[in-house]
């Protein structure tokens, strides 16, 4: 009795669990349907695609076309060597972060003392530019100014206790990007009109719109404080007494890093880059509003068909297929770990 | 060969001091156990001489040559962690191997030595493994393994046994030893266990609050204690100690006597009393005896002892054997 | 420690400048003038239409996705917990949708799905007898992105909760039984307290994501009636070159999503004295 009530509860459940399954589904198959048929059968309302015939042609013509090869160069590029960059600068902040904790602050003042200081610096800033008639018309000038406020937040974040450091870390992650759109987007793009008259320093030099290397720089930015955050709390994990004993082994700082600590903490630096992966690949913001053609990632190279006079659906679909596949592939593989990373170790 | 001296040391963690000057000479071949209570500044000192800690002050010589300011890897030394620290992602072998292949030595070298541990030690079935495929006891022959083969000036154990069940500590307690005597390399052990320190030790250092109480064998520990907390702390059951009154009567502060060293009678004696809880071990009886205002004695009688909850008996010090403190806790002459 | 240094710079430099921004008038089709603007930028990005419209917009955006994924990623979570066939499987096409590109499901949704002619949603609206089928993009914008939205980050409540549900001691479910506690009682008193956590920090992490949606309103060409506060800020400094606006713009949001960063510090925060 229990046992057929078992079974038919099973039954139920596959039923059910198959069709939702299907339905968030049916749009990357829908998608890699019509990826698969000539530019009218995609039109064609049924698509009967048992009838109408397969081609691959759609694929070899958004090659020919925009050149896929290139942006997935791109993609990739920015990918790989953005994640290398975060993984060589988040390793040693990681490792110092959890294995010689902070516990209290060490600046003697109090945060209430920095925030007077920072504010007074803001203000000091303010009047000089006031005074100026709100214009920056030397390098030095700009710079001081920056730095006036700058280095009093620096050493206020460096002298923060170990929590506190990384919490501020975390939450560089959550300012949105609309805040800082704007002076990157300027110093990508048009440094030769703001920032040339700051003399010395002529940024025109440093043309980095539309450029791969500012994209890898923006991107490794971008996911630093994700890369150490989540290294710290697997590094947490390992006991302090290993690493002692490696000490004791006779370990130099660089085999007690590479031998020791790195091969215990490898599930979790690879689960840090495949998430670092996935979030670079997929990233949009940043990519739409600061390449073009040089540059551009896949993400743009999507979007270019979202113009009028580039609805060809088939190819739509073929170039969508091609940009998505690999991403999925590595987020299926990768989901267990990834739950971790993507809510910043919240939930393990 | 392996002596270690300690010279007005000092450690502070912020304003909290943990070790106020400690001076204390270990000789060379020496198995010396660090004893005390939890907390007591056993463990830092230990990591001090490890290096894994800095000294705030005072400095520490390794076979007479300064070594306060040398790190960890530099001092020839070798330790068990507790943990056994085992890295985790290298099987037996690799794990020995370590600390040779820092040392940079050549690769048959190292092959002799790391076979010859694992013999020593009942490992050579076992070298392929990781270190989760072992049992407690062998993940600490590892530990120990991975110490040997260095052959360092001294070897340190940071209360190796407490994570082991208590057949397989007495097993392992047995096995340091013997190898204590087969190395004869000056051995440096933590712990908070009085017994491992009584049973194991050439010379025992009681520490309390990162104090040394008192430096002296075994023996001397026990017939001798220096002041009142080494007298309660070594020994088992622990010493009954007995204040006011009583003691006056010694013209003390406070008086103390192990329960070994005190006789049993249902007849008559010094001190009347009520049995309260009889611990029946079979060799020996452990009765917890009310006797009013000396509060609860703990009387150890050999053998096996008819008496039960509530019974009366009468108790009496043996002569010669009672200790007598002063109010600052200090040893008096016994009486 | 490098990366304190790079990372402050990254997180005071630009937020500085746009600091700096806000109070300057600075339009890119006139470069040469250039001054002190005072509050103005702020007073006109508020007087204008669009700054209403688009906060609304992203409040909407922001708690119609959040309500729908929470609910739908419980169902599907406790769903993936029950035993069926081809379980595997069903895991992951639920979760690949999170995977997906924002470019590419924008546009995949837009043409393939919700074409007004030649979309799935128009055939089978044609199929009930419907000649003029809905026009989703056109009629309902704001909707429109809503749903591409949620079915990106449906996957990913239902992939945390599935996770935190995993978790959860299989020993309460037989002490609950014993208790004589129905499958209800079960969900209502046990599962629902245990999922609390996870669902918090559901809302919190997609609430920032969300805020910032951007690709999504771009490509499907809706910022004009959809917009949010991302979005704005790209067209005043995309469309109108109006660098000043633009900065004050971006302000408003940093603070809006401090607020909202400020509660998600705290809670993780937590999690790092455990």
């Amino acid at each position: 009795m229990a046992r057929a009530q078992s079974n038919r509860r099973i039954a139920v459940m596959t039923i059910i669990g198959w069709t939702i399954g299907i339905l968030m589904f049916f749009p990357i198959f829908w998608t890699a349907v019509a990826a698969f048929k000539t530019e009218s059968d995609a039109y064609t309302l049924p698509q009967n695609f048992l009838t109408t015939p397969w081609t691959l042609e759609n694929f070899a013509i958004v090659q020919e076309r925009s050149d896929y090869v290139r942006y997935v160069v791109n993609t990739t590029l920015i990918v790989v060597l953005s994640t290398a960059l975060a993984l060589a600068l988040a390793v040693p902040a990681a490792w110092s972060l959890a294995f010689t904790p902070v516990e209290k602050p060490t600046s003697r003042l109090s945060g209430r003392a920095w925030l007077a200081i920072m504010l007074g610096a803001s203000g000091a800033c303010f009047i000089v530019l006031y005074v100026n008639g709100w214009k920056v018309s030397n390098f030095f000038v700009g710079f001081g100014l920056l730095m006036l406020v700058v280095i009093p937040a620096t050493i206020w974040v460096w002298t923060r206790n170990t929590p506190g450091t990384l919490l501020w870390m975390l939450s560089t992650k959550m300012m949105p990007p609309a805040g800082a759109l704007i002076p990157i987007y300027l110093i990508f793009n048009r440094n030769g009109l703001v920032f040339a008259d700051w003399g010395i320093v002529d940024l025109r030099e440093f043309n980095l719109m539309d450029s791969l290397w500012g994209m890898v720089l923006l991107m490794t930015l971008l996911n630093l404080p994700i890369f150490i955050w989540m290294l710290f709390s697997y590094f947490k994990e390992i006991p302090v007494a290993i690493l002692e004993a490696a000490r004791m082994d006779g370990a130099s700082l660089w085999n007690e890093l590479f031998r020791v600590l790195m091969p215990m903490a490898l599930p979790g630096i690879v689960s840090t880059c495949l998430l670092n992966i996935i979030l670079t690949w997929n990233e949009a913001f940043w990519s739409l509003n600061l390449t073009n053609k040089n540059a551009a990632p896949l993400s743009f190279f999507i979007s270019e068909y979202s113009s009028p006079e580039g609805q060809f659906w088939a190819k739509l679909s073929a170039a969508s297929i091609m940009a998505i596949t690999p991403i999925l592939v590595i987020g299926w593989f990768s989901q267990r770990q990834l739950v971790r990373g993507l809510t910043f170790g919240a939930v393990k | 060969m392996g002596s270690i001296t300690l010279e007005h040391v000092n450690k502070s963690f912020g304003t909290h001091q943990v070790i106020p000057d400690v001076n204390l000479t270990i000789e060379d071949g020496d198995f010396v156990v660090f004893v005390g209570p939890s907390g007591c500044g056993k463990s830092t000192l230990l990591r001090l001489i490890a290096g894994l800690e800095d000294t705030s002050s005072g400095r520490i010589l390794l076979d007479g040559q300064d070594m306060t300011d040398a790190g960890p890897a530099k001092r020839g030394l070798a330790m068990v962690f507790q943990s056994y620290a085992l890295y985790p992602h290298m099987n037996v072998y690799n794990n020995i191997a370590f600390p040779l292949k820092m040392a940079k030595l050549d690769k048959a070298t190292i092959d002799a030595k790391v076979k010859d541990a694992a013999r020593i030690l009942n490992l050579t079935e076992y070298l392929e493994r990781k270190p989760r495929q072992l049992s407690g006891g062998q993940r600490q022959r590892v530990a120990i393994g991975r110490a040997i083969v260095r052959e360092p000036i001294a070897f340190l154990f940071d209360e190796p046994l407490s994570n082991l069940d208590a057949a397989l500590r007495v097993n392992m307690r047995l096995e340091i030893s013997e190898l204590h005597q087969q190395l004869k390399t000056t051995m440096v052990y933590v712990t908070h266990d009085q017994v491992e320190a009584m049973t194991m030790a050439d010379k025992i250092v009681v520490l309390n609050a990162g104090r040394v109480e008192q430096f002296g064998t075994p023996m001397e520990l026990y017939r001798t204690p220096a002041n009142r907390f080494v007298a309660g702390f070594i020994g088992s059951p622990r010493m009954n100690f007995v204040d006011g009154a009583e003691a006056t009567k010694y013209g003390v502060h406070a008086i103390g006597v192990r329960p070994e060293h005190i006789t049993l009678s249902t007849t008559e004696g010094a001190w009347a009393g009520e049995v309260g809880v009889a611990e029946h071990l079979g060799s020996d009886t452990f009765l917890h005896v009310t006797c009013g205002p000396l509060g609860t004695l703990t009387v150890r009688a050999e053998g096996e002892k008819p008496l039960s909850h509530g019974d009366k008996v009468w108790l009496t010090p043996q002569p010669g054997r009672i200790y007598r403190f002063d109010k600052d806790g200090r040893t008096l002459a016994a009486a | 420690m490098p990366s304190v240094l790079v990372l402050s710079g990254w997180a005071f430099i630009p937020l500085a400048l746009t600091f700096y921004f806000a109070f300057l008038s600075y339009n890119l089709q006139d470069p040469e003038n250039t001054g002190w603007a005072g509050l103005s930028n702020f007073y006109y990005f508020f007087k204008d239409p669009f700054f209403v419209k688009d906060l609304i917009n992203t409040i909407v955006l922001v708690v119609g996705v959040i309500v729908t994924t929470v609910v739908g990623g419980v169902f599907l979570a406790l769903l993936l917990d029950q035993k069926f066939w081809g379980r595997g499987i069903v895991r992951l096409l639920v979760i690949a949708p999170f995977f997906i590109m924002p470019t590419v499901s924008s546009l995949v949704w837009k043409n393939l799905i919700m074409h007004p002619v030649f979309g799935l949603t128009a055939e089978i609206q044609r199929f009930f007898g419907e000649h003029q089928p809905f026009d989703w993009f056109g009629r309902a914008p704001l909707f429109s992105v809503g749903l591409i939205v949620a079915w990106q980050w449906l996957p990913y409540a239902a992939l945390i909760l599935l996770t935190a549900l995993q978790s959860l001691d299989e020993e309460q479910k037989d002490a609950a039984q014993m208790d004589g506690a129905n499958a209800v009682n079960y969900f209502w008193h046990i599962v629902l307290p245990h999922l609390a956590r996870p669902i918090t920090v559901v809302i919190l992490i997609e609430t920032i994501f969300i805020l910032n949606v951007f690709a999504e309103i771009k490509v499907t060409s809706v910022g004009g009636f959809a917009g949010n506060l991302t979005y704005l800020v790209f067209s005043q400094l995309n469309d109108a070159n109006d660098v000043g606006m633009a900065a004050a713009g971006g302000l408003v949001a940093v603070v809006l999503a401090n607020i909202v960063s400020a509660l998600l510090v705290r809670f993780v925060g937590k999690n790092l004295e455990a």
